[in-house]
């Protein structure tokens, strides 16, 4: 198992220098100059050379990536030109709203769309099934920022139940930020009333992000068990008196856990490029939001590092989807 | 048999109702097997063999099976009948199965001991609801259970995963297994179909052994007469979803009476016999979705009549306690 983790672990760090090469050439290798545009449009040839050894560009390409990736490792993502902060601060402010959506959005999911699944299998073609089979196709379908507004539409503004956006009321103080996540940090100030108001935010636009992935789950979960239902060893725990119950909720599940991992990994990947969608239609005031603006002002460094964000999000998923098919699968853990 | 046989199968039919039609899978199966006593069926593939048993421990999914007439009855309960919580009581208790391929009638994502404690438990609580699980005193029973059937090192192997051990060991796993529970009866689904000719009659010299030890009452299906020939007392030979011919070992395989174990008896090849010599029973088994009037077997039969075509075939006694399903043992067929 620890020679897996190892393993992986090295193959991480080189899927990462990948994913730096990638940044780095949005903003390096991209066609335009970035000393002119830089230096404004009514500098001269020497402003503007000035502008260019300033910034490094008139280095070697591959001692400019040094650079870059030594600035990373210290905490340097460049600055932002519209908040006029450092990125890396701008990043710690936004960063943990979007964590904190995603952690709700994919364990709503999870905890929603597995027994779901196993629901819709064992009682195939029953109504419970029918009804999933419907919501599930037109979850994988519908897009999420429609789904999003649909929900404001009916639950904020006609009904009136959850608030139309934002992370918690503007006369709320927000909680003394120990992880940035509002729920988190309600919880250990011990501020309960603050803990449910920022839940009751979180509701709306949670279940919006949520809905594709779960939607896939329900559907990968549900196939799974099908087929793992009609195996030989699930006959055979039947046949030695193994009960009903603990035949699909153990011996059958976990076998059919190992695809629906596969899948919670990946939608928990896309999730946070989804957050880009889901926040600006909640004006949710997250990295998704900040990369928006910055890509509408032309802003590049906070665009590289949230591209570089979302790149490791990827990766640490993936990373944390193998540890964990290798704890389900004793097969894998062998193979590393 | 002057003494009520264990378990009595009568008059047994059942259908598939698939996508294509109704599927004549059964047609009037009668069997009986003694206390103590240890009856083969054999027969081609798809000959209905395992469909026979499967309903014993109520294994079929219904739909698409459908029981139309005949009892199981165990002990004079019919186990057609019995509710979930009765079947609790006799899976593995009083009726214990092993299967044909061990390589994945075992869970590969649990340990073996891990299933075996599991059917030990679930046995425990099916005979008193009350019973405090005890997990040291199964493990015992486990790793005792797993040195009867000659797994070397019991104490270390029950740690380990299906996938690797071998087929062999597997097969020991399940039998070892399927008899935790002191069953009186054991269904054996062709044991050693899967494994290689050297370990087949270690299995089957396992399961004699075992036979004899615990005083059980055996059924055992295969494809392999050399099988039946080895171990059982009485053979029931099965064509097209019935049963042609019935008696003890010696009869049936001394003086064939039904024409498809003729044909069946002389298509065994070995060693001394050129394979020039080699028989084979013309034709293929009948479609069983639109199975033929009359006898089923006519098709293919070297001695079939005008009166085959008509039904119906009837169980013809030829001798104490052995049948054969054939017009030319009618009566007023007194010379054939």
């Amino acid at each position: 198992m620890l020679h897996m983790i190892g393993k992986r672990s090295i193959l991480m760090l080189g899927m990462l220098l990948g994913l730096l090469v990638i940044t780095f050439s949005i903003s390096h290798i991209a066609p335009g100059d970035p000393a002119a545009l830089a230096a404004g449009p009514d500098a001269t040839q020497e402003m503007i050379d000035q502008v260019r050894e300033e910034y490094g560009f008139d280095k070697p390409l591959v001692e400019q990536f040094f650079i870059y990736v030594g600035g990373i490792f210290e905490g340097n993502l460049g600055r932002s030109v519209y908040t006029t902060r450092p990125v890396a601060e701008d990043l710690m402010v936004y960063f943990p709203a979007t964590l904190e959506l995603v952690l709700y959005s994919i364990l709503f999911a999870i905890v929603l769309g597995v027994p779901l699944g196993v629901i819709s299998a064992v009682k195939q073609n029953g109504w419970v099934d029918n009804v999933v089979r419907i919501v599930s196709s037109s979850g994988v379908g519908l897009p999420m920022f429609w789904l999003g507004l649909m929900l404001q539409l009916y639950f904020s503004l006609k009904l009136g139940w959850f608030p139309l956006g934002g992370r918690l009321d503007l006369m709320t103080d927000p909680p003394t930020a120990i992880t940035g996540m509002y729920t988190v940090d309600a919880l250990l100030t011990l501020r309960f009333g603050v803990f449910f108001e920022a839940l009751h935010y979180m509701v709306l636009p949670a279940i919006a992000l949520s809905f594709p992935a779960l939607a896939s789950i329900v559907r990968v979960n549900r196939a799974e068990m099908i087929e793992t239902l009609s195996l030989d060893y699930v006959t055979n725990a039947r046949a030695q008196g193994i009960s009903r119950f603990r035949m699909i909720a153990v011996y059958a599940l976990k076998n059919a856990m190992l695809p629906t991992m596969a899948i919670i990994g990946l939608r928990f990947g896309w999730m946070l490029g989804g957050t880009v969608l889901i926040e600006s239609v909640f004006d949710w005031p997250g990295v998704g939001l900040y990369a928006l603006q910055a890509v509408t002002a032309s802003d590049f460094e906070p665009v590289m590092a949230v591209t570089l964000i979302l790149g490791a999000w990827f990766m640490l998923t993936n990373f944390l989807i193998d540890i964990i098919y290798g704890v389900l699968d004793p097969r894998v853990r062998g193979r590393a | 048999m002057t003494e009520l046989p264990v378990l009595e199968i009568r008059d047994y039919r059942l259908n598939f109702n698939t996508f294509d039609g109704v599927y004549h899978a059964l047609d009037g199966v009668n069997l009986a097997v003694g206390k103590g006593q240890s009856l083969g069926i054999v027969g081609e593939t798809g000959c209905g063999k395992s469909v026979t048993v499967r309903n014993v421990l109520g294994l079929l999914p219904s739909p698409p099976a459908e029981v139309i007439s005949g009892e199981i009855l165990y002990n004079g309960l019919d186990m057609l009948k019995v509710t979930p919580a009765e079947m609790q009581k006799i899976r593995g208790i009083e009726i214990a199965m092993i299967f044909q391929d061990p390589m994945t009638y075992l869970n590969p994502v649990f340990t073996i001991g891990t299933q075996m404690i599991d059917v030990i438990l679930a046995h425990q609580k099916a005979l008193d609801k009350h019973a405090r699980k005890n997990k040291k005193q199964a493990r015992a029973h486990a790793i005792e259970m797993l040195r009867k059937v000659h797994l070397p090192n019991p104490e270390s192997q029950i740690d380990r995963y299906p996938h690797e051990l071998s087929g062999g060991m597997r097969q020991r796993v399940l039998i070892a297994m399927a008899l935790s529970g002191s069953p009186k009866l054991l269904i054996a689904d062709e044991p050693t179909t899967a494994l290689d000719v050297t370990i087949q009659a270690q299995i089957l010299d396992l399961i004699a052994e075992l036979v004899e030890d615990m005083g059980l009452s055996v059924i055992i299906i295969t494809h392999d007469l050399g099988v039946v020939a080895k171990v059982c007392d009485n053979v029931a030979v099965m064509y097209a979803g019935q049963v042609v011919e019935y008696g003890t070992i010696d009869e049936v395989f001394g003086q064939p009476k039904h024409p498809y174990t003729e044909g069946l008896l002389k298509s065994i090849p070995h060693p001394g016999k050129p394979p020039e010599e080699l028989y084979g029973i013309p034709g293929f088994l009948p479609n069983l979705l639109t199975p033929p009037v009359g006898c089923r077997f006519q098709a293919r039969c070297a001695k079939a009549m005008d009166i085959c075509g008509t039904p119906p075939v009837n169980r013809n006694n030829v001798g104490h306690d052995r049948t054969v399903l054939c017009h030319l043992y009618e009566e007023g067929f007194a010379d054939a």
